[in-house]
């Protein structure tokens, strides 16, 4: 058994799941380059944005149990943090005139700008999360939105380094599909390794059960705070890369109507599984865009046809309602996708890819 | 000495508002262990009912009746979306995991908010409820508002009320079973749809009072104005104790007086940003009391 333990037949099979959605979304990403839409490429861009959001949610949501309303502070950290990065040069002082001088002068490239967001909003849910991730249940998912809440009050008043409310312009339009789908593809592949880890495990363990998983030498704490700092990383990555596509950032954007909308997609892709929160965001999407269009209006003969203002809004609600009602565990149904696969490949593997499946 | 009472009494009718909402959205987490998100647009949909049936911004019909018909009307109808709400939603999800309920009704909440905005338009609209209840009584030297006086008493009877219907009334004592242990109370014999359906038509009751008393004070509505009242509610009942009415109460008044005193004591510059210093407060209080303040024996885990 260990001679082989390299061959590439396991390798694939151990990192099935991950590979078939990276294919999956690679394969929409070269589709939408070759199509060469100006509006078709935003919605990519834009769902691939929300990919890293909520494979970041799911590292701590799905793997832990604890529902997180306050998520979107760390996607409103990175954006702002990417804005006092590398925003429009001339006009900082204007806006944000207590930043720090190092930051006023500073012109940080956007990858690294990107990253640097990501840590800080990690930093910051490590310190939030001390407090936190002693909570269980209801009570964590409100300290969650305690945190959204503060974040978002101090940064619509502390005008003189985040502009308040008013909109940040200039910030560069380094977002495109491709840097999109790199940060969707290493999102999906560190939630992998992470559930499959030992880390990810006894997480998932004490989601099953607190008291067996306390009782089996789990600490929670410990556990749970690890995932909440990657997960506010990727989070983090989204508001940045959120901020590089839009090139203007307004603290409206950052509250609860976010978090609640990233949550039904987990929740309607299956909040068990990676598969789960990757085909929610794409299925969430595809619909948003589908009513979209038919907003827009299309031709029936020789007369264009299209809906009201508002019936986008309230299609996608009964659609997520439906959706619920006839597949409670979500269209993954808590299943990894590539599941199957894995098996075929090498079957003696069984055990390992049983770990991941939802019991 | 005036001044302290008048901070008394701004943060007893708040604390009372907050208190009101927080009972709507705990006695239904009680008996359906569902965190309900249109609970925001359930008070919405009262101040809109006294719109109706005109889509006009200026023409408002109910609104103008005399004030037992108006109020009657305003409760019908939220009674009626919240029950219908029950039917078409809560029902089919009942048996599924509380986050699947949730999200369930937050959808619902977002199809309620985009029919008023299908509707009404996005705009908010003033509409001046009842303007006599902005004049204030004095009392040497202390100004209390009628309107801060209406919410008190109004929190007091329908307090009253709910606490004499849950203890001596059939449905009250099955509800309270109901919110002790479900499955129990079904074996003994308590009907699931009665009293699910009982506890949405009191919280949709709670939610059209809250709605009035609101926008009486604030004299404009808008498509989403009931979700800060919702999320207010939401974190008062978890302070207080998620399934305890008497903790539902009690987080409704800390939140009414943490965020009056914070305004008053507060230094000036600092002001803007009550709203954070007061959800600190609650992460301080969950983070030492983290069932809340008053827990349930039904909230306990059994190992």
């Amino acid at each position: 058994m260990m001679t082989d333990r390299f061959s590439i037949a396991k390798c694939l099979a151990r990192n099935a799941s991950p590979l078939v959605l990276c294919g999956a979304v690679a394969l929409i990403v070269i589709g939408t380059a070759l199509a060469n839409d100006a509006a078709l490429d935003r919605t990519v861009t834009e769902a691939l944005v929300r990919i890293v959001y909520v494979v970041g949610l799911y590292i701590f949501v799905g793997n832990s149990g604890v529902i997180s309303f306050g998520h979107t502070a760390f996607m409103a950290i990175g954006a702002y943090t990417t804005a006092w990065q590398d925003c429009c040069s001339t006009t900082k002082s204007l806006f944000m005139p207590a930043l720090p001088n190092v930051l006023l002068q500073a012109n940080v490239p956007p990858p690294l700008a990107t990253i640097v967001s990501g840590v800080v909003a990690s930093i910051f849910a490590g310190v939030v999360g001390l407090a936190i991730v002693r909570l269980s249940g209801i009570g964590a998912s409100i300290a969650t939105f305690a945190v959204l809440a503060i974040v978002n009050v101090t940064f619509s008043n502390w005008d003189s380094v985040t502009a308040g409310t008013s909109t940040l312009v200039g910030i560069p339009n380094y977002t495109d599909h491709w840097i999109a789908l790199l940060w969707a593809v290493i999102a999906i592949f560190a939630a992998h390794f992470y559930q499959t880890s030992r880390f990810g495990l006894s997480l998932r363990v004490s989601r099953e059960d607190e008291v067996a998983a306390k009782a089996s030498g789990v600490s929670i704490f410990r556990q749970r705070l690890i995932a909440f700092v990657i997960s506010a990383f990727f989070v983090g990555v989204s508001g940045a890369l959120y901020a590089h596509f839009l090139g203007t950032i307004s603290v409206d954007a950052f509250y609860i109507d976010i978090s609640l909308l990233t949550l039904a997609m987990l929740v309607v892709g299956g909040m068990n599984s990676l598969s789960g929160a990757v085909v929610g965001v794409a299925a969430i999407s595809l619909l948003i865009e589908v009513l979209r269009q038919s907003e827009h209006g299309f031709a029936l003969g020789s007369l264009t046809v299209s809906a009201p203002r508002g019936t986008q809004e309230i299609g996608l609600g009964v659609a997520m309602l439906v959706m619920l009602i006839f597949r409670r565990n979500g269209i993954a149904g808590n299943q990894e996708i590539g599941e199957r696969l894995s098996r075929f490949l090498a079957p003696q593997l069984q055990r390992s890819s049983k770990l991941t499946e939802d019991f | 000495m005036i001044a302290a009472l008048q901070i008394l009494v701004d943060a007893i009718s708040l604390g009372s508002l907050y208190a009101l909402a927080t009972l709507g959205v705990g006695l239904v987490f009680g008996v359906l262990r569902l965190t309900n998100f249109a609970y925001g647009d359930f008070i919405t949909v009262a101040s809109y009912a006294l719109i109706v049936p005109t889509a006009g911004a200026t023409e408002i019909v109910i609104g103008r009746w005399p004030w037992p018909f108006l109020v009657t009307a305003a409760v019908g109808v939220v009674v009626i979306v919240s029950m219908t709400s029950e039917y078409l939603v809560f029902r089919p999800l009942r048996t599924a995991k509380p986050a699947v309920l949730m999200i369930g009704s937050f959808a619902l909440g977002y199809i309620i908010q985009n029919i008023i905005i299908l509707v009404y338009d996005g705009r908010p609209k003033a509409v001046g409820l009842w303007p006599d209840l902005g004049e204030a009584i004095v009392l040497s030297g202390l100004r209390v508002p009628k309107l801060e006086l209406l919410t008190i008493v109004v929190t007091l009877v329908l307090v009253g009320a709910l606490v004499l219907f849950l203890k001596v009334s059939p449905f009250g004592v099955q509800m309270r079973a109901a919110s002790e242990d479900f499955r129990m109370a079904r074996m003994l014999g308590v009907r699931a749809n009665t009293v699910i359906g009982t506890a949405l038509a009191i919280s949709g009751f709670l939610a059209a009072v809250v709605s009035l008393l609101f926008l009486a004070q604030v004299g404009v509505m808008s498509f989403n104005m009931g979700v800060p009242l919702m999320l207010f509610a939401f974190v008062a009942t978890v302070i207080g104790g998620m399934g305890s009415l008497t903790g539902a109460l009690i987080g409704g008044y800390i939140l009414g007086f943490a965020s009056i005193l914070l305004q008053a004591l507060l230094p000036e510059d600092l002001r803007t940003f009550r709203d954070a210093f007061v959800f600190a407060v609650v992460i301080v209080i969950l983070v030492v009391r983290p069932q809340g303040l008053l827990m349930p024996r039904a909230a306990r885990e059994r190992v």
